[in-house]
């Protein structure tokens, strides 16, 4: 269980105008800019969920998940998770949780993955028969049989993503965080790194917390999303209700011979090219039937899609709702 | 302790591999120890009544020093701590149940044994077939001896905990290296000219530092410059100073942590 209570942090950040004039005025009076990271964080998320933590670049994700593994302290507020602090009880709390930062690396540069993974082992003190069970089906779920021997600094990104995610993994935490965990890696990797989140949330009821730009992540991982911007939670819910919040907008994708077709009210180019247009539609102020209608009636049609907006749009939508 | 020695072992390894680096080190520290030789042969031959220590107890002084220069030095490690505090790998430093004071200590430690292992043998193998004057002669008895290990070791972990608070330094100024730590450490530790040999008034205060509890106390130990009470009393003192450094050191980690910001990403 997790518990955030009017979380509060804010940064001081030391700033300046570019030039040399301005550089040598700082060295005697410095203007420290207030950023206030996060506003009245509150949230609680239970055991064995899986939630997708969403918003645009700096808007706090990585300073609530740093909050949350006890990196970090905030200026106010409360953060119970299994019943401790993170920050004040750091070491016994990290024992029980795994993290992934897409951005760095876990993984001792110089040698070669099995031994980092063995030093994890010690130091998590986990037993000889987990860690064999644990890393037999981590290596088989990830694909990383063949990688094990080579030393870190020569893998490549997608592969040393998946060793870190592994790495991760090896003492069974009951919570897992990931920031941003699919930085480089490819479709396939992606998928199948996809379906081990969720297996691992289905068979061992971990927990997963993820920081993510990729909206096909959220389609197909979480049930729960919780979309941050400038330092506040502005939406708590399901995929449904992000699509009820971003309106019912479709897209129609025609393809035609000859002149184009004429846009009314509630229609709106995306992309036009020879033979070719994506019209974003407003059902409220042109139905999709009548739309359809009036093209099809002036021009001559191949073809029509129809599709719903993706879940990219809801969210860009969204951010400019909110106006972050 | 287990992951205390897996780390230990990891980064022994680690540094054991860095052959070409130790060769160069290796040549260094010959060129360097025959030439202080040379000058301390001048300076004796001009009046050998004012040099301060017998001349082959200064010999086997810079042999030693240049020996297991890679455990005395108070410079040239720069630790993962410094690497991690500016890259914000301590993010994950800080997501492992470690004691981050310690596991750094380990870390660093570890990095000067494999460092001065790959280079002790040779400087020392070569130190004692050289010809006179040049060459290192055995400690005077058994007893003086072992107490040069006793005082070895405790001056190697003095320079560790004193390079930790170099490390911490980090948190504040956000750069690489602070040469202030490592030139006072190298200036005051006898690194650069033993300590005997420091004006009277200066070298009475010098004695007292914590900088004379690092490679000073074991390398003037094994030549027999210390002996008898007074190295059991230098010992003493050695202990008193890594006592006060390791405090001094940890309390300044809880502080820097309370504030540690880690940045980006």
């Amino acid at each position: 269980m997790i518990a955030l209570q009017n979380i509060n942090k804010i940064f001081r950040v030391a700033k300046r105008q570019a030039g040399f004039g301005r550089a040598v005025k700082a060295l005697f009076s410095r203007e420290y800019e207030f950023v206030h990271a996060l506003n009245d964080i509150s949230f609680t998320i239970a055991n064995g969920e899986m939630v997708g933590y969403i918003g645009p670049n700096g808007a706090g994700k990585s300073t609530t998940i740093k909050i949350m593994c006890g990196i970090l302290t905030p200026d106010s507020g409360v953060c119970d998770i299994n019943g401790r602090t993170p920050w004040r009880d750091r070491v016994a709390h990290v024992r029980e949780i795994g993290v992934v930062f897409g951005q760095r690396s876990q993984l001792w540069w110089d040698v070669p993955v099995i031994d980092s993974f063995e030093l994890i082992r010690d130091i998590y003190k986990v037993e000889d028969r987990l860690y064999k069970t644990n890393l037999d089906e981590l290596t088989a779920l990830l694909g990383i049989f063949e990688i094990l021997k080579t030393p870190a600094r020569s893998l490549s990104l997608g592969q040393r993503m998946r060793c870190e995610i592994a790495a991760s993994l090896l003492h069974s935490p009951q919570i897992l965080f990931l920031d941003e965990p699919m930085i480089g890696l490819d479709a396939v990797s992606k998928i199948a790194v996809r379906q081990f989140i969720k297996k691992l949330n289905r068979e061992r009821g971990t927990t997963v917390i993820l920081t993510t730009h990729d909206m096909q992540d959220i389609e197909a991982l979480t049930e729960r999303i919780l979309l941050i911007g400038k330092g506040q939670i502005l939406l708590d819910g399901g995929l449904d209700e992000l699509k009820r919040h971003a309106g019912q907008r479709r897209t129609l994708i025609i393809e035609y011979n000859g002149d184009a077709p004429e846009i009314r009210e509630g229609m709106s180019v995306n992309e036009a090219k020879e033979g070719r247009l994506v019209i974003t539609l407003d059902p409220a102020i042109m139905a999709v039937s009548d739309a359809i209608a009036h093209i099809a009636a002036n021009t001559e049609l191949n073809d029509v899609s129809v599709s719903g907006a993706s879940v990219e749009e809801m969210v860009a939508a969204l951010y400019r709702e909110y106006r972050i | 302790m287990k992951e205390y020695r897996a780390l230990f072992r990891i980064k022994f390894i680690g540094g054991l591999q860095y052959r070409a680096a130790a060769l160069a080190g290796l040549t260094t520290q010959f060129a360097w120890g025959f030439m202080e030789i040379l000058a301390f042969v001048a300076f004796y031959r001009a009046n050998p009544a004012a040099f301060p220590m017998e001349f082959s107890q200064t010999v086997s002084y810079i042999w030693i020093q240049q020996a297991f220069l890679a455990l005395f030095a108070t410079w040239g490690v720069g630790g993962d701590a410094v690497e991690s505090i500016i890259n914000g790998n301590i993010a994950y430093d800080l997501a492992r149940p470690m004691n981050l004071y310690d596991r750094w200590f380990c870390e660093a430690a570890a990095t000067r044994v494999a460092r001065a292992t790959l280079r002790c043998f040779p400087v020392l193998i070569l130190a004692f077939v050289l010809p006179e004057p040049f060459r290192m002669s055995l400690p005077a008895s058994a007893a003086q001896f072992g107490m040069f290990i006793v005082s070895a070791v405790l001056g190697f972990l003095v320079v560790c905990a004193y390079c930790m608070l170099d490390y911490m330094s980090s948190f504040y100024t956000m750069t690489r290296i602070n040469l202030v730590f490592a030139m006072i450490g190298d200036f005051m530790s006898g690194q650069i000219i033993p300590l005997p040999f420091f004006p009277r008034p200066f070298q009475a205060i010098a004695e007292w530092l914590p900088f004379a509890s690092m490679q000073n106390a074991p390398l003037r130990i094994y030549s027999g410059n210390i002996a008898g009470m007074d190295a059991v009393g230098c010992i003493a003192l050695q202990f008193f100073w890594l006592a006060i450094l390791l405090v001094l050191g940890k309390a300044l980690m809880r502080r820097s942590l309370r504030r540690v910001v880690t940045q980006g990403g």
